[in-house]
């Protein structure tokens, strides 16, 4: 027989202000199985847990219900109080009569405290079905993963390998660095972007606990937190590690004028190329699908020139397993494909217009035009130069709901740019709200404003060509006219959407992602740098769009959690997982579909029946991989599955609480 | 095949010839076009600008009485008659409650069943080489400017084709050997019915229709609806008076071009309707 102690909270004035507390306590008291029923200010403070531990002592209570605020608060607290006094933690059951009860119900004050009293009853019923659950533990593998070699992977690996454990960067472009250091400037600083993540990339290179696979893409990952197993992907380089980086390969190669993807088309590459001079590692590749070798079977330029007999045209996939304790996805952001979208812009029949990445790399010194601002059509310098900002973002009838948070500040940065290195120029942005929000981000606004850039608010209806300038027609919504532009150029700041194959990835490694194909933190104010998935952790655009401070910021987050994860070497699994009664069960594995962290398995067990042995198939659950989500317990047809803690035994009690 | 015809209210006036030359193409592809019988307005500008109810009815009336006829499919040569009844085919497939309100006004029991193709979506329809089959005529002297104008491709739930680049008329038109132009006023708004109320406005954005025409090197304009024929044909006058000179460009509907190509007549394809002198391109064929 379960002894069971109420403790109500009034939150201050939060609960107290609406429910009638007292009248909560009083009611709860002749509940079956309760034996005490206190209420207090503050039951989280620490008087609050003295109250709930001199309680459990007092009255030899086997199960506590406190009656509060939501468990995603609390319940960690609440837990450890009641261990103070010798319960099993998990003899726990929370009450939320704050967020689903006094906070909803602020003006029906006599409904809430009925309320209360029902979720009271319901929360008293499951503490009478309570079991004790222990933690077990999982040893950890003190090396961390990175998918993707921008500057979230970068900064992240350097964070984890400083404190002391390795890392495995896994990139699948033939160099690190990702988008940044495509750009030229940064804001609001203006430093340039290549001068201060090129030496990150170095120093990622050289690290002794770093080791960086390029060209390389996950396979497959198995295991669970502390213990997950990663094949790991190196595709053909086609030039092996005595590559010196010398170059000569790729001044001898005879395949020229392919665009080159790092100019985003702007210049040309040859068929070995490495992307840009400052790439990591100084090592090129072989684009097979190009060079003369691959597609014609005769060449061999490239090999008969290295001086070091690095290039071998018959290396094949490799395929290299790593064992870590924890893996980073930082997959980075692409634009959106807007010539597919807006047929108003051309479809991208007009060459120029051009996105803001183009124009980066337009305006940067190391860049196709040597950072003169040129029109891609005729080479000239324009004159009057149009942004259009949101193209793709915030327009849900043809791309993108959300925000992509970084293009006000870039075109702000474009504009000062035009107006800075073209004299007597013109430049007229379209937006729908300037979205200043960052240190010293507003003052940088405001400074282009004064140097001349012409806000205009309104979107842009159509762009067409008018002889060799284009004409830009959209709306002034504060004057509330349609206006025209005769534009030499025209720049769109583009949507960021999830990097292509994102899905792929987080269907390899398990999470899950939002409707827009960001991947899914666990909680978006209080776990942002984690997934659902145990182990897998989340950094930059990959997450949501972000531009470069707040990357590197959530990037070290990232990595301190995973620091911390790999500081133990072992840690406490969650009890709450899905366990299997195998006499129940019939082996039919509905589960192992729907199971989202691929934590069930098929499990062969010999029976004795009378006069015979029978060997049969079983649902085996991985308790590293269970997040105890509770899937499979509902697809469990002959309902041999239950999740420890929330049990169909405890549920139903709960259930008949509120129904009977 | 056997269609539903809707002619609307300018098909004996200002859009005679398109009805008469879609009547010939249409006979010649052996689709029959059976007009409604008691048909009345489409809920055209003057109702769907001021009473959503009233614009569905008086659609919906139409819509049931081709349902009456045993006919599945009804087609329309004008836009607007072609949207108004596309449209209100769709809010009431969409919506039983409006439904049965405008069943209860129009006195019909309307499955809203019927599906509403535009003409021109009609005739696109046929495969290529049934078409090409009926041509004598070579339109290759015609370098066509396709003009779609606003009804045929919005609002996007009834739209034909991709709304800021549509290809479908340029595709039928190109059968003829004509060479069709790429160019950036397909469907640019040609003032519609503001030609009534305020002319000024059609003559500006005629102009520039007409101007981008002629900077894609086009000899012509196509157009599939009477009130875009009616602003791009009679107001360039107005723009050489009031915008200065301009170069003057043939406004035909399509299925005229499609019925010269088959060898029909000049007068049957009543091109000498047209207020902008098309002679001398016509010549070139006939």
């Amino acid at each position: 027989m379960q002894r069971i102690g109420v403790f109500i909270c009034w939150c201050g004035s939060n609960i107290g202000g609406v429910v009638d507390v007292p009248a909560v306590a009083r009611e709860a008291a002749k509940f079956h199985g309760v034996v005490y029923s206190a209420e207090y200010k503050y039951m989280c403070s620490e008087p609050g847990q003295e109250m709930i531990v001199s309680a459990i002592k007092e009255h030899r209570l086997t199960g506590v219900v406190v009656a509060s605020c939501s468990p995603a608060l609390h319940e960690i607290t609440f837990r450890k109080n009641i261990a103070r006094a010798g319960l099993n933690p998990y003899m726990l059951e929370m009450a939320n009569i704050r967020e689903q009860c006094s906070w909803v119900h602020q003006h029906e004050p006599e409904k809430a405290t009925k309320k209360a009293i029902d979720l009271v009853r319901r929360a008293v019923a499951k503490a009478g079905k309570l079991e004790p659950l222990f933690e077990s533990t999982i040893p950890v593998t003190k090396k961390a993963l990175i998918i993707g070699g921008g500057i979230a992977g970068i900064q992240a690996a350097l964070d984890i390998a400083d404190a002391g454990n390795e890392v495995v960067i896994i990139e699948r472009e033939p160099t690190i660095g990702g988008k940044m250091v495509l750009l030229d400037k940064t804001f609001p600083t203006l430093d340039c972007s290549a001068c201060i993540s090129t030496p990150k990339m170095v120093s990622a290179a050289q690290h002794p606990n770093i080791k960086i696979y390029t060209y390389a893409e996950v396979e497959e990952v198995k295991g669970y937190i502390g213990n997950f197993s990663v094949v790991v992907k190196q595709k053909a380089r086609s030039v092996n590690s005595k590559c010196t980086g010398c170059g000569t390969c790729w001044a001898k190669c005879p395949t020229k004028n392919i665009p080159n993807e790092f100019d985003l088309g702007m210049s040309m590459r040859k068929a070995i190329y490495i992307p840009f001079p400052q790439a990591v590692p100084n090592r090129p590749v072989i684009d097979r699908e190009r060079c003369r070798q691959f597609v014609k079977g005769k060449c061999g330029v490239c090999k008969k020139f290295c001086p070091t007999d690095a290039i071998d045209y018959e290396q094949g996939d490799e395929f290299v397993t790593e064992n870590v304790g924890a893996i980073l996805v930082a997959t980075g952001y692409d634009l959106i494909d807007w010539a597919k979208i807006y047929g108003e812009y051309g479809y991208g029949k007009y060459p120029d217009v051009i996105t803001g990445l183009h124009f980066e790399r337009m305006v940067n010194a190391s860049g196709p035009t040597g950072g003169k601002i040129v029109r891609p059509s005729d080479g000239e310098q324009p004159k009057t130069v149009v942004f259009v900002k949101c193209v793709g973002s915030r327009d849900e009838a043809k791309a993108r709901e959300y925000c992509s948070r970084a293009c006000c500040m870039y075109t702000a940065k474009h504009a000062h740019q035009v107006l800075e290195k073209i004299p007597g120029s013109q430049v007229v942005i379209f937006y729908i709200d300037v979205r200043c929000a960052g240190k010293a981000y507003e003052e940088f606004y405001l400074k282009t404003l004064h140097e001349g850039a012409i806000y205009t608010r309104g979107r842009v209806s159509k762009i067409y060509p008018e002889g060799n300038r284009l004409i830009v027609k959209g709306a002034d919504t504060l004057l509330g006219r349609p206006v025209e532009v005769v534009a030499d150029m025209v720049v769109l700041a583009t949507a960021m959407i999830p990097a292509e194959g994102s899905a792929d990835v987080a269907r390899t490694v398990g999470f899950t992602v939002d409707k827009d194909g960001f991947f899914q933190e666990a909680h978006p104010k209080l776990r942002p740098v984690e997934t659902n998935t145990g182990g897998v952790f989340l950094a930059g655009a990959c997450q949501g769009p972000k531009d470069i401070p707040d990357t590197v910021a959530q990037a070290s987050g990232a990595a301190a959690k995973i620091i911390g994860l790999l500081s133990h070497s072992e840690i406490a699994g969650e009890p709450t997982i899905a366990r299997v009664n195998e006499a129940m069960c019939s082996g039919c594995l509905a589960c192992r579909e729907i199971c989202p962290y691929r934590a069930i398995e098929p499990k062969e067990i010999v029976e004795r029946l009378p006069g015979k042995q029978v060997t049969r198939v079983v649902a085996s659950v991985n308790s590293g991989l269970c997040q105890g989500c509770g899937a499979c317990t509902v697809a469990c047809r002959p309902g041999a599955l239950n999740l420890k803690g929330f049990t169909n035994e405890q549920l139903l009690s709960e259930v008949d609480a509120l129904c009977l | 095949m056997k269609v539903a015809y809707y002619p609307g209210c300018s098909y004996e006036t200002s859009g005679k010839d398109y009805e008469t030359s879609a009547k010939f193409v249409c006979n010649k592809l052996g689709i029959d076009l059976i007009e409604i019988p008691d048909w009345s307005c489409c809920g055209s500008t003057a109702a769907h600008s001021t009473d959503h109810l009233l614009a569905v009815s008086l659609a919906a009336r139409n819509l049931a009485l081709v349902e009456k006829m045993g006919f599945d499919t009804v087609t329309a040569s004008c836009s607007a008659c072609y949207q108004r009844l596309a449209l209100a085919q769709t809010e009431l497939a969409q919506d039983k409650k409006l439904l049965e309100q405008v069943n209860e006004i129009t006195g019909y029991d309307y499955k809203a069943a019927v599906k509403v193709n535009s003409i021109l979506e009609i005739i696109a329809c046929v495969d290529e080489e049934s078409i090409k089959a009926k041509f004598t005529r070579s339109m290759e002297n015609f370098r066509i400017a396709p003009y779609y104008g606003c009804l045929l491709v919005r609002p996007a739930k009834i739209k034909i084709d991709d709304p800021e680049n549509p290809t479908i008329m340029d595709r039928v038109l190109q059968t003829t050997g004509a060479r069709v132009v790429d160019w950036s006023h397909k469907t640019e708004c040609c003032g519609a019915s503001l030609s009534v109320s305020n002319n000024d406005i059609v003559t500006a954005l005629v102009s520039r229709i007409i101007k981008a025409a002629n900077v894609a090197d086009a000899n012509c304009i196509v157009t599939a609806c009477a009130l875009c024929h009616l602003n791009l044909d009679y107001y360039q006058s107005f723009v050489t008076q009031t915008k200065g000179a301009l170069k003057e460009m043939p406004v035909f509907y399509f299925p005229q071009i499609l019925g010269l190509a088959m060898g029909f007549s000049k007068k049957d394809m009543g091109v000498e309707y047209n207020i902008t002198d098309t002679s001398e391109l016509v010549k070139k064929v006939v």
